[in-house]
């Protein structure tokens, strides 16, 4: 188990060195054009090019550049190239906001995935299924922004029911953290329910003809029973795996549509607004974590199955 | 929700589809399996249905040009801040000068869906826009298909270093969540584009949303393959003496239809919501090209005045999506009634 662990780790560390190198190339070499011109603006001339340049080292090799990067990004001396802001401050800043509403949407989508998902596998093939897949099928369809955007208008600005937009930490007024961010939790977990819940239906409709389930009736439980202790059991696998991995990457900044359309000013829009001032270090930082983050939940998750399946740490 | 004894809890047993049932009678030995699936399909009619929802869709945005020109008589990127227009026998302007809300819906042949704040008919950019993202969306699945599926039969096939080459590398993209690589690259490339590619067309956002879905289809492929590649079929046509790239395409890749064709509907679908996402934060489709994404934005950007600007392209955008899921949904169903494909991280 330790031997699992272990090399898994060591792979993870790897797939994260990867994923630097890879992050940097495509915001320093790919893009056509030097960035120093970029930062100088459309009217400068060579001599205040070759000062950006001296100045952020864009003419030293790729490789000085990149250690040089990483070792200020992850030191927190990286500093935005247009607005003069430290990135590692301003992630900070944005992590609240970002966490709770991974967390609290995050429970929402994965309680509620769980009892659709189940009542639709139970009903298979009749009327509660049949309408739950179309809700399903609607909440997949369903871009968070545009949802977003309806129940602002509809719920915040005619019926006046919840706030229209921001955060307010939970430190300052635990109640209005709590009425702002239910519409956002709510528009966050739609797109995750629909997707989740097609997979929990179709898994458990696997799990019903497995031989223990057979076995768990024939030795007289009850359905009740046999639903939760051993339908229910093994098909929450899949879901718990992918849910761990889905919030990570909510938690690093992918819940972006949902925080900009609620101005949220979590890490999300933080990548937003460096998006319209083109800011290239904030944009890398935050899309760097965000992967790390995936990474390292994915690590995680294996550990955990490894330990709960002999067969894999095994194979 | 009832778990109590009763004859509801009896449903806890094995799911046949009703489709599956109802052919077993009556269906002659020998019936070969697309069309088995194409029976099953025709039996589907809310499946049909919308599928010839997102087929009226296409023909429509398609049109654009003719609508564009014959009733509207204006174009996507003609802005008329200060014109008016006859809405039943009054005269209204299109922006009102001194709130600057652009007016709403006419239903008449201009300004159908009302005009935006730059006084462009609403209507117009919307079949504009459906054009930019059902290309948008095709090109993205064409490079994805193509792509994952080669990767999934190479490292499948061949497994050992050039599989771990392969997996290593799907496994790098695959960490980056979908939205932010997509905006990553899209900002970087709608800046300076990439070799032959220029920076603000349509082509940057396709090839941007193409990479990202790669290695949700080739991941699957390949573990396919790897299943195929040790079937007797294969192993006969070795004995044979055929080379690999002869198994791989004539032996492998027909075993591999079924998937690849319930992968399309279900990344266009997802490609169509990327493009509108990306458009939405400013990383995708560029102004002044319409996009439903970028419509929804200036129309977030004024709310609560026009709500039409946001409601008309997002309806439209989620009608598109919805259609293409349902229809893809009923694709599998009959194409394969146990598959488990779908986009999992």
């Amino acid at each position: 188990m330790a031997r699992f662990a272990i090399r898994r780790l060591f792979s993870m560390l790897a797939v994260c060195v990867a994923i630097s190198i890879l992050t940097f190339l495509l915001f320093a070499a790919i893009p056509n054009g030097n960035p120093a011109t970029r930062l100088a603006g459309r009217l400068a001339n060579a001599e205040e090019i070759h000062l950006i340049d001296l100045k952020y080292g864009f003419n030293k090799p790729l490789y000085i550049q990149y250690v040089k990067t990483m070792k200020n990004i992850f030191s927190g001396q990286a500093y935005s190239y247009s607005q003069g802001f430290n990135v590692l401050t301003e992630i900070k800043d944005g992590m609240p906001a970002t966490l709770s509403l991974a967390l609290g949407a995050g429970i929402i989508w994965l309680l509620t995935s769980i009892a659709v998902g189940t009542l639709a596998a139970i009903k298979a093939g009749r009327y509660t299924d049949r309408i739950l897949t179309v809700l399903s099928m609607i909440g997949v369809s369903m871009p968070p922004f545009f949802l977003g955007a309806v129940l602002i208008y509809y719920l915040a600005y005619k019926a006046g029911i919840f706030p229209i937009g921001n955060f307010v930490p939970f430190s300052h007024s635990p109640w209005g953290w709590f009425t702002h961010l239910l519409m956002p939790w709510f528009t966050l977990s739609v797109l995750f329910i629909g997707f989740y819940s097609r997979i929990l239906r179709s898994t458990i409709l696997d799990t019903i003809n497995e031989d223990y389930v057979r076995t768990a009736r024939a030795k007289g439980l009850t359905e009740r029973q046999v639903l939760f202790r051993h339908i229910l059991r093994n098909s929450l696998i899949p879901i718990i795996s992918l849910w761990g991995l889905d919030l990570a990457s909510v938690i690093g900044g992918g819940a972006i549509l949902t925080e900009t359309v609620f101005n949220l000013h979590g890490v999300g829009q933080l990548a937003e607004n460096a998006i319209q001032a083109l800011d290239i270090i904030t944009l890398m930082a935050i899309v760097m974590l965000a992967a790390f983050f995936v990474v390292l939940l994915s690590a995680v998750v294996d550990i955990f199955y490894a330990f709960l399946d002999p067969r894999i740490r095994l194979s | 929700m009832s778990f109590n004894a009763g004859p509801s809890t009896t449903e806890l047993s094995v799911e046949i589809p009703d489709a599956v049932l109802a052919e077993a009678g009556e269906m002659p030995p020998g019936v070969g399996p697309y069309k088995l699936a194409w029976r099953r399909l025709r039996r589907n009619r809310v499946s049909l249905a919308f599928g010839g929802l997102f087929l009226l869709i296409v023909v429509l945005c398609l049109l654009a040009p003719v609508y564009s020109h014959d009733i509207a008589h204006t174009g996507p990127a003609d802005e008329n801040i200060t014109g008016t227009v006859r809405v039943g026998g009054k005269t209204e302007t299109i922006v009102n000068p001194a709130t600057d809300i652009p007016i709403g819906p006419t239903w008449q042949s201009h300004y159908f869906f009302g005009a935006d704040e730059n006084g462009r008919d609403v209507a117009v950019r919307l079949l504009y826009g459906g054009r930019n993202s059902l290309e948008i969306g095709t090109v993205a699945t064409v490079i994805t298909m193509l792509i994952a599926t080669l990767l999934g039969l190479i490292a499948g096939y061949f497994r050992g270093f050039v599989d771990g080459l392969i997996s290593r590398s799907l496994d790098v993209v695959w960490a980056y969540p979908a939205l932010l690589l997509g905006i990553a690259l899209g900002t970087i490339l709608a800046f300076g584009g990439i070799g032959p590619l220029k920076g603000d067309t349509l082509m940057v956002p396709a090839v941007v949303i193409g990479v990202v879905y790669i290695p949700y289809v080739a991941k699957p492929i390949r573990g396919q393959v790897l299943q195929l590649r040790e079937r007797e079929f294969v192993e006969a046509a070795r004995q044979q003496g055929l080379s690999h790239v002869q198994i791989m395409l004539r032996e492998i890749l027909p075993n591999l239809a079924s998937t690849i064709i319930v992968f399309i509907p279900l990344i266009l679908a997802n490609a169509i919501l990327l493009e509108a996402g990306l458009s939405y934060l400013g990383a995708g489709v560029q102004p002044p090209n319409p996009s439903w994404g970028t419509m929804i934005s200036a129309g977030i950007a004024q709310i609560p005045a026009a709500f039409s600007n946001v409601l008309v392209p997002g309806i439209m955008l989620v009608l598109t999506v919805l259609s293409i899921n349902v229809f893809g949904d009923g694709l599998r169903d009959a194409l394969d009634p146990r598959a488990k494909v779908r986009i999992a991280r």
